[in-house]
């Protein structure tokens, strides 16, 4: 079969829904529309039965003990709001004192930065040059004011695992919760709330193949049983954590996903890990002063490829290669002009950063395509690097860091 | 984002890339922008010492699509003029021509400041050499 353009290669942005998923929710557009609050009903039933269905769908896919410790959400980014606020509201006179990582999506740094605005104290833990977040740095950081340590399962831009394991196991025996961005490492990696002693995790649909819209928080019932804040007034939906009317169709494809992801992300990974490797190789054997950001396998997302590709900037990079999408680390790439803070605080150099290219392979990639892509990406370093002032300088010896460069 | 056909066409077909000797008395280097940064450029223009004529004109830049392209550009527009109206090349007519976005006007301010960063070399070498004589 011909190779189809455009290939997309940057998974860990969204997920197209899987033709399953589209197909579980198609009847609750129009068929069985119902609010799931309508109690006296059969409209109302069958959307509460569908809604009540996928919740133990996904409370499966994460080890939840209870479908009552799932609440529905618009997506990760309330999940994290809610988990984080709401935490800090109704522990605060316990203590003011919250974790979390320099690396963190900006729906939990920024979360952090306003209840730092309203008289918390937040801790922002550095990681290593591989990303990770070291267990030891988490457990000195616990005071007698902690009330939440937020660290995310998964990295987004450098696909890094974090220790969550390690990391619950010293919440746990501090008194302390636990709450992850599990995002990009739920379906991908192992996960278990109760293996590894997770209290709230935020999650969302549009990375697992599910619709975009919908997310969950999952919430610990028992052991501790987890009390949040409402963030938002209304009719007191899901246990009064999160009032509006459900999103019935988008739930019944996130429990959807789920239940595929239960079922089939140990091959998916095995799969994916095979691909990212056949990338990689390809790169690395065929294009010299190549950089891999993020740490070593296992704790690397098997679909993360995330490679500085010095003396070439990343934004012209993306162009070259514009049949294919993937991100970049490079500040042309974002309306902020900063280079990634993830690499930044990995110790990644500006220059790197700016050079940086994330592959993120997914369900529907092929071998073909990869195969195309490393082409092409070789290709275009080559005649990108012909074209750079730094590449030609390099080779000739001169070391980068003793030139004077003017700022600007 | 998306580019204008100019940047596009710039960016895929440069003209110009190159490298001129450097310690040729009649060229001018001027190498701007920093890697930290995200764009360096370095312009080399061989000017005829006699009728201050810009001949030949090379250009390598390290940066994103439109930062490449306004180099490209002026390369084109800096042949055949003399050094004196190559001064007189203003970024806003870089950022009119290749329809840059505002964020990308840095890129053209960048090889403004490589045309003249390139000439004053030229000026400086052949001061150097009417001090040496």
């Amino acid at each position: 079969m011909a190779l189809q353009l455009p290939i997309y290669m940057d998974y860990h942005a969204t997920t197209p829904a899987d033709p399953r998923v589209v197909e579980a929710m198609l009847p609750y557009f129009t068929q069985k529309f119902g609010n799931a609050a309508s109690r006296n009903h059969s409209y109302g039933w069958v959307a509460e039965e569908a809604v009540e269905y996928a919740r133990t769908q996904v409370a499966t896919l994460i080890g939840a003990k209870s479908d009552k410790e799932i609440v529905w959400t618009s997506g990760a980014t309330e999940s994290n709001n809610l988990a984080l606020k709401g935490v800090a509201e109704f522990y605060k006179d316990k203590g003011n004192h919250l974790i979390t990582t320099k690396i963190e999506h900006k729906a939990v740094l920024d979360t952090c930065k306003r209840l730092e605005r309203e008289g918390f104290e937040v801790t922002y833990l550095d990681v290593g040059k591989d990303g990770l977040v070291d267990p030891d740095d988490v457990k000195k950081a616990i005071t007698s004011k902690t009330i939440l340590v937020s660290v995310m399962l998964a990295n987004n831009e450098v696909g890094t695992v974090q220790p969550l394991a390690e990391i619950g196991k010293l919440t746990r025996a501090a008194g302390v919760l636990l709450h992850t961005d599990a995002v990009q490492g739920v379906g991908k990696v192992e996960f278990d709330v109760e293996a590894m002693n997770v209290d709230l995790a935020s999650l969302t649909a549009h990375k697992m193949y599910g619709p975009k819209g919908v997310g969950a928080l999952f919430v610990r019932r028992s052991k501790p049983r987890v009390r949040l804040v409402a963030q938002m007034d209304g009719g007191g939906h899901e246990r009064g954590m999160r009032s509006g009317t459900l999103n019935t169709t988008g739930i019944v494809g996130f429990g959807k996903a789920a239940e595929i992801m239960t079922r089939e992300w140990r091959d998916e990974a095995k799969r994916l890990f095979t691909l990212r490797e056949r990338l990689r190789t390809k790169l690395f054997g065929a294009l010299g002063d190549l950089h891999l950001n993020g740490a070593d396998d296992p704790r690397r997302l098997p679909g993360n490829l995330n490679i500085s590709f010095t003396y070439v900037e990343g934004e012209a990079m993306m162009m070259a290669i514009k049949d294919v999408a993937v991100s970049s680390g490079s500040a042309c790439t974002s309306a902020s002009l900063e280079p990634s803070y993830v690499l930044r605080a990995m110790g990644v150099g500006e220059e790197d950063a700016h050079s940086s290219i994330r592959f993120g392979l997914g369900r529907f990639n092929t071998e073909e395509e990869v195969d195309y892509v490393a082409e092409l990406v070789i290709r275009h370093v080559h005649r990108l690097r012909d074209m750079s002032p730094l590449w030609e300088m390099h080779r000739e010896g001169i070391d980068l860091k003793t030139i004077q460069w003017a700022a600007h | 984002m998306a580019y204008s056909d100019k940047v596009i066409d710039h960016y895929e077909n440069p003209r110009n890339v190159g490298t001129l000797d450097k310690d040729d008395p009649s060229v001018g280097t001027g190498l701007v922008g920093a890697p930290a940064c995200g764009d360096v450029m370095r312009l080399q223009l061989k000017i005829n010492p006699e009728t201050e004529i810009v001949e030949d004109a090379k250009f390598k830049t390290f940066g994103c699509g439109s930062a490449i392209a306004s180099s490209s550009l002026v390369t084109e527009w800096v042949k055949g003029k003399t050094i004196d109206e190559a001064m007189k090349l203003q970024n806003t007519q870089i950022v009119e021509e290749l329809n840059l976005p505002p964020v990308k006007i840095h890129c053209s301010v960048l090889a403004e400041d490589a045309i003249k960063s390139a000439i004053a070399d030229f000026k400086s070498k052949k001061a150097a050499r009417a001090a040496a004589k």
